[in-house]
């Protein structure tokens, strides 16, 4: 019910932003969530702070929360001190956007960080709004002392020590910076974060590789499109266009070490999913004496000969996308005449039509991707005209539009199933986008004149290259 | 626009060609837009070359037999059907490959930019391979033709109109063998 109102609106509106959801609807809608994230943090202080916490509620946005307590739609309002040192201003603004995209959390400008060894002055920045301080020291070793302080508990709640590469701005410095981001999300929300990702994406037929913030966009291959993460995060594997045939290629991110997967004159392979127990491909493929078929093929990672899973018959199937458990594969298929999302099992066999007639379009559903939790898929769907990521909840099928503006493409889950990553020409020229599923709340990722699209989030990263 | 520019120059190499070599009409490629009219007859005959004709005359006659079997055809939205404009450029292309058996052709798919990307790889070899299908069920030997496609990848017109859409719904021709021994029909 809360699902079609939101659809209606967006039809008729063409509002970007997705309105904030009403609480209480958010926490019926994710009310089996919510056990799991109360918090050991403040019980004791509560009572004697709740006068002050709703004097100040007032004052404050809805879903704010004033208190260390996360819930979802609930934003915690968070203040990241100054950091003192030579990489001290680098790492606040690291930390503080990363806290920001996560849209789990309310930035409130810093208040001057107090001399080393001196207490903070918690009424000041209860004063400011903030219900939490993260504070950073930089110590002699070049590691980063965090702690997280409970402004109503007036105490630090968390504290740890991180090891940071030397060389500051590097890849592998910022990957470190982000790693901790991810730390403290985790304290205040029990889930970690997804600031230490990347997104692989295709750029002038290259494949690119970048910050989950939009720093550090590079390319990682001389050509190639639609990459697809190994779940180690080390190789990324992807599909060269040759004059004669399409063919499928790994590469391995840290040595840029490059093997052919698929390299048959005539066939056109493309769209390669790697398993999430990285054992597997699966790709679509069409070879020459059934060109108007295309079929999907599953292949080992390690190289070796594909097996074909679907029995196409002229049809396209295509752009698959692995489950969780790897036991099942959602892919589009024309083969009821427009193209529609299916699901099969991974050797093809019970291939179900998934998607049904929503907002009154008739097909053209493409490029299905399965969130880490299993429980919905995101797709590419045209709606009104024009191509738009929505998702569709795999147990009662309720089809939910996260997009209205321009054209949008080529859903990727982020790891933490509350971001998703696509394409959309909304700015002018096709550019990747994030969405964050819950507020719909939407960012661009990367700008620059190229376009730039097919996009497939990493896995969570560690401090590697 | 490119095509437009190709139909002119195709139709102003007509009436020279035919001036200078007094011979049947090689074969034309017809305006696009218009399906195949009895102006241009299928010939069935052969043309001899006669050592009188001069050679300007056949350099253009075996120009425009490389032009015909070069003619790009074009598809509607989300469509492989072969449309009456490009069943008469196919015509054209079988009447050259009949008078040129060494002659091979790879026939490349593309789409317009919309839909999804990957869909639009399998659209394109599904369009190019409607237009070898032709060819076959015609009487030629599937092996002198070969089918790719580059989906949305290789645009012949760029922007985000109906008119670039237009021109990038299309099966583009190369010669993989025999061009250099060309012959007019």
């Amino acid at each position: 019910m809360y699902f079609a109102f939101i659809s209606t609106l967006h039809l008729r509106g063409c509002a970007d932003v997705l309105p904030v959801l009403p609480t209480h609807m958010i926490a019926r809608v994710r009310a089996l969530v919510l056990p799991r994230i109360l918090r050991t943090a403040i019980v004791g202080a509560l009572g004697a702070l709740a006068a002050t916490a709703s004097l100040a509620a007032q004052e404050r946005p809805a879903g704010v929360s004033l208190t260390m307590v996360y819930s979802p739609g609930k934003r915690v309002a968070i203040m990241v001190l100054p950091v003192r040192g030579a990489a001290g201003d680098s790492i606040k603004t690291i930390i503080e956007r990363d806290l920001d995209y996560s849209d789990r959390f309310q930035h409130v400008p810093a208040i001057a960080a107090p001399a080393p060894n001196q207490p903070l002055n918690y009424a000041l920045i209860a004063q400011a709004g903030a219900a939490g301080v993260v504070q950073g020291q930089l110590l002699p070793s070049g590691w980063l002392r965090v702690m997280l302080h409970d402004v109503a508990g007036k105490k630090i709640m968390k504290q740890d020590d991180f090891p940071l590469p030397t060389t500051v701005n590097t890849d592998g410095w910022r990957l470190g910076v982000h790693s901790i981001s991810d730390q403290i999300e985790q304290w205040i929300t029990n889930e970690k974060g997804i600031a230490a990702t990347r997104i692989a994406f295709t750029r002038d037929d290259r494949i690119w590789v970048v910050d989950s913030d939009g720093a550090g966009a590079r390319p990682v291959t001389p050509r190639g499109m639609s990459p697809s993460w190994h779940p180690s995060g080390r190789y990324i594997a992807y599909h060269v266009i040759d004059v004669d045939r399409h063919r499928l290629v790994v590469t391995d991110v840290v040595t840029n070490a490059q093997r052919s997967l698929t390299n048959e004159k005539g066939a056109l392979d493309n769209s390669p999913a790697i398993s999430p127990d990285g054992r597997s491909v699966v790709f679509s493929r069409s070879v020459e004496a059934t060109a108007s078929s295309t079929d999907l093929f599953v292949m080992p990672f390690d190289g070796g000969r594909p097996t074909r899973i679907s029995v196409a018959r002229g049809s396209i199937n295509g752009a698959p996308s692995w489950s969780i458990d790897g036991r099942r594969v959602a892919f589009n298929s024309d083969r009821s005449g427009r193209s529609e999302i299916y699901v099969a099992d991974a050797d093809g066999t019970n291939a179900t039509l998934l998607s049904a007639d929503a907002f009154g379009e008739r097909g053209l559903r493409t490029d299905p991707s399965w969130s880490p939790d299993g429980r919905m898929l995101a797709y590419a769907s045209m709606v009104g005209g024009s191509m738009q990521i929505l998702t569709i909840n795999l147990r009662d099928r309720t089809v939910r539009q996260l997009t209205s503006d321009g054209n949008n493409k080529s859903p990727s889950w982020a790891p933490d199933g509350q971001h998703i990553v696509f394409s959309s020409n909304r700015s002018g020229t096709e550019q990747l986008w994030i969405v964050d599923v819950e507020s719909g709340r939407p960012r661009q990722l990367v700008r620059g004149g190229s376009v730039s699209r097919l996009a497939d989030w990493s896995p969570r990263l560690s401090n590697t290259p | 626009m490119p095509r437009l520019t190709r139909v002119a120059v195709l139709l102003l190499a007509v009436p020279l060609a035919l001036g200078a070599c007094k011979k049947k009409p090689v074969a034309v490629t017809p305006e696009p837009v218009t399906p195949a009219t009895p102006a241009n007859p299928p010939s069935n005959n052969p043309a001899p070359v006669t050592p009188v004709v001069d050679e300007a005359a056949v350099r253009r006659a075996i120009e425009a037999a490389r032009s015909a079997l070069l003619q790009t055809i074009y598809f509607d939205y989300d469509s492989d059907e072969l449309r009456a404009d490009s069943r008469a450029t196919l015509d054209d292309k079988l009447r050259v490959l009949n008078a040129n058996p060494s002659a091979r052709l790879r026939i490349e798919g593309h789409t317009d930019e919309r839909g999804s990307d990957e869909y639009n790889l399998a659209l394109g070899r599904r369009r190019a391979d409607q237009a070898k299908r032709y060819l076959t069920d015609r009487g030629l030997d599937a092996s002198r033709i070969e089918t790719m496609s580059f989906g949305r990848e290789k645009p012949a017109a760029s922007g985000s109109s109906e008119e670039a859409w237009a021109q990038n719904r299309r099966g583009e021709f190369q010669i993989i063998a025999g061009g250099a021994e060309l012959r007019a029909p």
